[in-house]
């Protein structure tokens, strides 16, 4: 077994403190988040963050469970990439005169998915919105007209097996959660089970 | 949004009768109302200390008195530690008060101590005026961020209103579950704001927090099975069977299925230390059957226990030839350290009932021979020439020998950190639960002394010695005073080797015997101790041990009495780091 990419979503409630509270995690076991991404969730109120980590399976499974410990997560999931639909934005400024005169670029971006946010007489703002070797694969292109500044967004995932936290949200709600509850099954059916 | 979320969760559960409220409603303060959420809570002693940013909560305070004994100690870390040792013995969410800044940093080594130990506690800290908050006022810090790994939960209160739901979400998250320290952190304007006081609703659930993991049976079948079919089964135990109140449930079991059981550190007085399926200590000074036996059973039941290193030693070396299971109230326990056949998740409590049931009655006596054998080599070479030695310095263990003998195990032994608190550990005789008060995840020095004062507030009728070295007494001393102003009868037995011990040990053993800084000096404590008005004494002979150590159980308060003994004795067996628990050292 070897290191890979896996995508942690975390669905907690809204709290201050409580990003501090997840990625230090990850620093005392000094793993680099690769990309972090908080925003709401499905569910009115309820927080989803999106981590991406280069771990062990194993390491990442531990991991999720002391996260999932923690008194305002309320679920931890993790996925390799196959699990998922992710996206990541990316945003390219470069010097307009010079994409003017090569009339090339805007080939180029229409073979990337790329769109113009803002057209001024001296720069140009780019986006993008792919995978990593795609919004990577822009820069490349974009280098040798003067690219000024760029910057890409963290991943955004979907997981594809998911229904969704509004049931889940109705067992936490419960002092007495169910039988159904998608828990402690991993040894019985292991290979159903994407979370802890 | 949160405080909305916090108070429909603190009364959504179980709502209190709607027509015995409303009445009452008043106006009070926030100080006030952290006050009435401890007399609710059922709080009947705290400590603390006082200081700027936490005076209005003492100012509220000054009304309580009759209701609230407030412990004044001498330092903040004195006074978490004895908040520990309260809870430890009562089994009681412990209580303590810290000022802003350095008040509050000076709880951080208690707070990690108490998260590596699942004690249950309630941190109280003052906060600069809100609107100061970031801006380098003075005695300010981030405490929420400070704290937040060495806490379960902590939150930072800046409007009065949320106090009452806070503080009774902050009692249930330290008491449920697996135990743990909560921080409150209050700002100071918040302390002063008065707001409309709607009385106190304990909180009985939070959404985002299951203190339960669900049983389910077909893993407790699992078990029984395992267990039913085992030939050499070995039942690890810790601190979880008393942190569940699960004493008896755990006798019935092992009594039952007739299986040898050895206790963490943490889990020793969970079951009477001369019951006979109990068979030792587990770890690094561990007895020697116990670990040596861990890599021959063919099924380990591990319950309320971690798999600590100091346990294990070498992991990959650890009971590889055994099925494990592992009951835990932590689902995050499972697999951490040692890989789980069968996961028990759950409260040992409801668990363990469910598979005494499905166990057959046996006894595995002939396994059970198997420790009793190897104890047996252990006693020749380790125990009984420890209990009984024939140098003229005393041992440490012979002091333990002594004081099982005049309390008859029913003494609650709190320790430090280091040799004492191996030999203490290994030697003290147990009879009663929640009798071994000690610093087992953290080691922390300088835990004993306060510790036992908690202890005492905790177990009032109970005798309470504080075993101590050399080293950790002069780390708290300054408890000596609070002793001396609110006079907890704590017995306070220093040990005195003239070294730091275990550093010593490692250092002769591992270094070549280089003693770098480990030889410290020592005021004359007969005198330090008078100058705090407690009765004490010195003793260096054999011949004045079990008068000195009667006088010192039979005065009515505090007493000291210093024991000089043998300055390079060594604590065996040992597992020294990084070897397998069967590589265990006799000499």
């Amino acid at each position: 077994m070897s290191k890979q990419e896996f995508t942690i979503t975390v669905y907690t409630e809204n709290q201050i403190g409580l990003l501090n509270r997840i990625a230090i995690m990850f620093s005392r076991r000094k793993i680099n988040i690769e990309s972090l991404n908080t925003s709401p969730s499905e569910v009115e109120g309820i927080h989803r963050f999106t981590i991406v980590i280069n771990e062990f399976e194993d390491v990442v499974r531990k991991l999720c469970r002391q996260i999932e410990k923690q008194v305002e997560v309320l679920k931890a999931y993790f996925n390799t990439n196959d699990e998922l639909i992710w996206q990541e934005m990316a945003l390219y400024k470069v010097p307009t005169d010079e994409i003017a005169e090569k009339v090339k670029v805007e080939r180029l971006l229409r073979e990337y998915g790329a769109r113009a946010v803002v057209i001024r007489k001296d720069y140009t703002v780019f986006e993008t919105t792919g995978h990593r070797e795609e919004t990577d694969r822009l820069i490349k292109a974009l280098e040798p007209f003067g690219l000024i500044e760029f910057v890409r967004s963290a991943r955004v995932a979907i997981i594809k097996d998911s229904n969704g936290f509004h049931e889940k949200l109705k067992e936490f709600e419960a002092s007495e959660p169910g039988e159904e509850l998608i828990e402690n099954e991993y040894l019985d059916k292991a290979s159903e089970v994407f979370t802890m | 949004m949160e405080t909305l979320d916090i108070k429909k969760s603190a009364s959504g559960a179980k709502p209190a009768t709607p027509a015995a409220k409303p009445a009452e409603t008043k106006s009070i303060s926030g100080s006030e109302a952290v006050l009435e959420a401890l007399l609710a809570e059922g709080v009947d002693v705290l400590f603390g200390y006082p200081g700027g940013a936490i005076m209005p909560i003492y100012d509220a305070l000054y009304d309580y008195q009759d209701k609230l004994q407030h412990i004044l100690v001498r330092h903040e870390q004195g006074g978490i530690h004895a908040a520990q040792g309260y809870a430890r013995t009562s089994g009681k969410v412990g209580v303590v008060f810290a000022t802003s800044g350095p008040g509050a940093t000076n709880l951080v080594t208690g707070l990690a101590d108490a998260m590596i130990d699942s004690t249950p506690l309630v941190a109280v800290t003052g906060q600069v005026f809100a609107s100061l908050l970031g801006t380098d006022a003075f005695q300010e810090t981030d405490v929420i961020n400070i704290t937040t790994p060495v806490t379960k939960w902590n939150y930072q209160v800046t409007d009065a209103t949320e106090i009452p739901a806070i503080l009774a979400k902050a009692f249930y998250i330290a008491r449920t579950g697996r135990p743990g320290p909560v921080l409150i952190d209050i700002t100071k304007n918040a302390q002063i704001q008065k707001f409309d006081y709607q009385g106190y609703t304990p909180c009985h659930h939070v959404r985002s927090y299951r203190p339960k993991p669900i049983i389910r049976k077909e893993y407790i079948e699992q078990a029984a099975k395992l267990i039913n079919a085992a030939a050499k089964p070995f039942v690890l135990f810790g601190q979880g069977i008393i942190l569940g109140s699960a004493e008896k449930e755990f006798k019935a079991f092992i009594e039952k299925a007739g299986l040898p059981a050895a206790a963490t550190i943490l889990g020793l007085s969970s079951l009477p230390t001369t019951h006979p399926l109990h068979v030792g200590m587990l770890g690094m000074h561990g007895n020697y059957a116990p670990n040596v036996l861990t890599n021959e059973c063919d099924v380990l039941i591990a319950i309320g226990m971690r798999f600590d290193d100091r346990v294990t030693g070498r992991l990959d070396k650890y009971a590889k030839q055994a099925k494990v299971i592992h009951l835990d109230i932590d689902p995050a326990e499972i697999d951490k350290n040692v890989k789980a056949e069968v996961p028990v998740w759950g409260d040992c409590k409801e668990t363990l009932p469910l598979l005494t049931a499905l166990v057959e009655k046996k006894s595995h006596d002939e396994w059970l021979g198997k420790f009793r054998e190897l104890e047996k080599k252990e006693v020749e070479q380790v125990i009984y020439p420890e209990l009984n030695p024939t140098s003229e310095q005393l041992t440490m263990g012979e002091v333990l020998k002594s004081l099982n003998e005049l309390t008859g195990g029913k003494a609650v032994i709190v320790t430090d950190v280091g040799q004492h608190q191996m030999v203490a550990c290994r030697y003290a005789t147990f009879t009663d639960t929640k009798s071994n008060v000690t610093s087992g995840g953290l080691g922390t020095m300088g835990f004993g002394l306060p510790a036992a004062i908690g202890a005492k507030y905790g177990a009032p009728d109970r005798t309470v010695v504080a075993i101590i070295g050399d080293g950790g007494i002069q780390m708290t001393i300054q408890e000596l005073g609070t002793i001396m102003q609110f006079g907890a009868a704590v017995k306070i037995l220093i040990l005195n080797n003239q070294f730091l011990g275990m550093v010593r040990q490692w250092q002769q053993l591992f270094n070549d015997k280089r003693y770098s800084f480990v030889n410290i000096t020592s005021p004359d404590y007969v005198a330090v101790a008078k100058g705090y008005h407690i009765e004490a004494a010195r003793i260096d002979a054999r011949a004045d041990l079990k008068t000195a150590l009667k006088t010192m159980l039979d005065h009515p308060g505090a007493y000291l009495l210093e024991v000089m003994v043998g300055k390079e004795n060594n604590v065996f067996p040992m597992v020294p780091q990084g070897c397998s628990v069967s590589e265990i050292r006799l000499s």
